[in-house]
């Protein structure tokens, strides 16, 4: 009987084997390959560089120009051209032109490109964020792109895997960014590194599927290889509702697969939780924080701009006002997200509240623009990254933390939990 | 390479890819330009200090964050010749590897090794040695599969190799 964890089993049958073992080097068959407008033009240069001439499947590339895009400056416009005429001349299905363009992570599973089962590369590190749906997905660099997208194949190092037992449930403003902070505050931004972080347990019915993709998203933030869940009915929801009539392969861990460690996360038990600079393993819960003036609060990116996160933000801005001298930036992360906020009047509630609503872009997250931090400016954020400098000055400031906390934060103009606010 | 030899530049734990190639310089692809910028935000005399065939040497996680193989891009292009840490974020791994920069995992060098010394390194061999003080370390070897991509000078060459 073998003793493999469900991302072992995904890299197995990519490879053709009966079995493999933590540590194996194999060689496996990719089912998609990413790339956005940071990491294909260095990727397609190296592409120029194969003998053998094209692409391995024009289906299975996805290319998402959304970091710099709509283009911030005129280098960042002469790299999404680039991508623009490669996806063109190479006839790739899946380009996502401003119009069609969301944030990649949230716009690939949206788009049915991402199932269970499936194993795919993405030049992005946020890649993991697919594990929400029983896939096996990694971030790579652009050579490895480039590779992928010539041969199909990918290498993999078998990682070992941390099991997280998730049980109980989440109270009113707990939600999956909170779960992934107390983890990587647990276990550090190395605690899994060279691992798949499984999550597994009864809780997981308590999860959004919005939930599970924040935190399978920021398993890279500990270090992770992938992030994954088990796929039980709400995962096999969402995809029949977006990939209606694609393949769903179902991959369980076996009973005795081995892990390296094993923590049990009680959702109940958890709190709203902040990342404080320069690191996401840098966490507090409200019990010991301060007052902390803020200047800017973005609520979006591939962590949490999707529409469980909007709601959850409205809910608190509504009847609510962002304070004077803060700034609230809200990005919903692709236009069918966008369009639906607006169905249900959260982008009024927004505007209302003071708000402002920008269209799907990295934007702010990676210190690109629309949301650039000047010298000692503090920003609250639900993106995924508060290294120094991100998302400006060197001397500026990032709190990760929830939509609920980040929309709390502009009413107040402070570090703030929705409870401050009475709700 | 099958040697290299150099001055080392010193940083600690969790040198993310923001601070090796900040994310405002990411509109550039090209290598020399990235250079310029090399390590900006946590040592911004680096750019300007460092010479070919110096060396880097760090705590544990270098390299976390970001995908973006601008990063190490960046250091080969500052004319680095090996970085050596305790440990490496796993796609900063991968991508030195398939760009050819080398890199060791070696705790103990990492640290002994003192900003300033100079440091030799025998890629044959994994053999680091810190002239200033006399002290040797032996490297992590690598599994001959990547060995045989770093030997190719990078991943495409590798797969051209195989065609």
């Amino acid at each position: 009987m073998s003793k493999m964890t469900m991302s072992q089993k995904i890299l197995a049958a990519h490879a053709h084997l009966d079995e493999v073992f933590a540590g194996q080097l194999i060689e496996a068959d990719l089912d998609l390959v990413l790339g956005n407008d940071i990491t294909s033009p260095v990727a397609i240069a190296e592409l120029n560089k194969f003998s053998k001439k094209g692409v391995f499947d024009k289906d299975k590339i996805a290319l998402v120009p959304d970091h710099f895009v709509p283009n911030k400056d005129i280098k960042s416009a002469e790299n999404c051209k680039c991508v623009r005429e490669f996806a063109i001349k190479n006839k790739i299905t899946n380009y996502f032109e401003v119009g069609k363009m969301g944030i990649e992570h949230a716009l690939l599973p949206e788009q049915g490109l991402t199932v269970a089962g499936d194993l795919i590369i993405g030049a992005d590190s946020h890649t993991c964020t697919y594990g929400a749906l029983g896939a096996f997905s990694t971030g790579i660099g652009s050579t490895d792109m480039a590779a992928g997208m010539a041969t199909g194949k990918a290498w993999f190092k078998v990682p070992s895997a941390i099991k997280f037992n998730i049980v109980g449930k989440p109270s009113k403003w707990v939600s999956g960014k909170d779960v992934i902070l107390h983890i990587i505050g647990m276990i550090g931004v190395d605690g899994a590194l060279y691992k798949s972080m499984e999550f597994v347990g009864e809780g997981i019915r308590n999860l959004s599927m919005d939930d599970r993709f924040t935190i399978a998203n920021m398993a890279i933030e500990a270090g992770g290889k992938n992030g994954i869940f088990p796929v039980d009915d709400i995962a096999l929801a969402y995809m029949k509702e977006h990939a209606p009539g694609k393949k769903i392969t179902v991959y369980e861990a076996d009973e005795d697969a081995e892990y390296d460690e094993e923590y049990t996360i009680d959702l109940s038990t958890l709190k709203p939780t902040v990342a404080f600079p320069h690191l996401p393993e840098n966490t507090h819960t409200f019990d010991d924080i301060e007052n902390i003036k803020i200047d800017q609060v973005v609520i979006g990116s591939c962590t949490n701009g999707r529409i469980d996160d909007l709601r959850i933000a409205a809910e608190v801005l509504t009847d609510h006002h962002v304070a004077e001298g803060v700034r609230c930036i809200v990005i919903p992360a692709t236009q069918k997200i966008y369009l639906e906020a607006m169905e249900e009047g959260l982008i009024k509630t927004f505007i209302e509240a003071g708000a402002i609503v920008s269209t799907p872009t990295c934007g702010p997250c990676l210190g690109g623009y629309m949301g650039v931090l000047a010298s000692k400016e503090r920003c609250v954020s639900t993106t995924n990254r508060n290294f120094v400098g991100r998302m400006g000055a060197i001397d500026s400031e990032i709190y990760l933390a929830s939509p609920a906390v980040a929309a709390a934060s502009a009413v107040t103009g402070k570090l703030s939990q929705p409870s401050e606010l009475g709700l | 390479m099958k040697a290299a030899k150099g001055t080392v530049f010193k940083y600690g734990d969790n040198v993310d890819t923001d601070v090796i190639i900040p994310a405002r310089y990411l509109n550039s692809t090209d290598a020399s330009d990235l250079a310029k910028h090399c390590m900006e935000d946590i040592d911004k005399d680096f750019a300007s200090k460092v010479k070919a065939g110096d060396i880097i040497v760090a705590d544990k996680n270098f390299g976390c964050g970001s995908s973006r193989e601008h990063a190490p891009i960046a250091i080969k292009a500052s004319g680095v010749s090996c970085v050596i840490a305790k440990s490496f974020a796993r796609i900063f791994y991968r991508n030195s590897i398939n760009i050819g920069l080398p890199i060791i995992e070696c705790e103990e060098a990492a640290d002994a090794i003192g900003a300033g010394d100079t440091v030799s390194i025998n890629f044959d061999t994994g053999m680091i040695t810190d002239e200033t003080t006399g002290q040797s370390f032996k490297g992590q070897a690598f599994p001959p599969f990547m060995q045989k991509i770093i030997d190719s000078e990078g991943l495409i060459n590798y797969i051209n190799s195989k065609d």
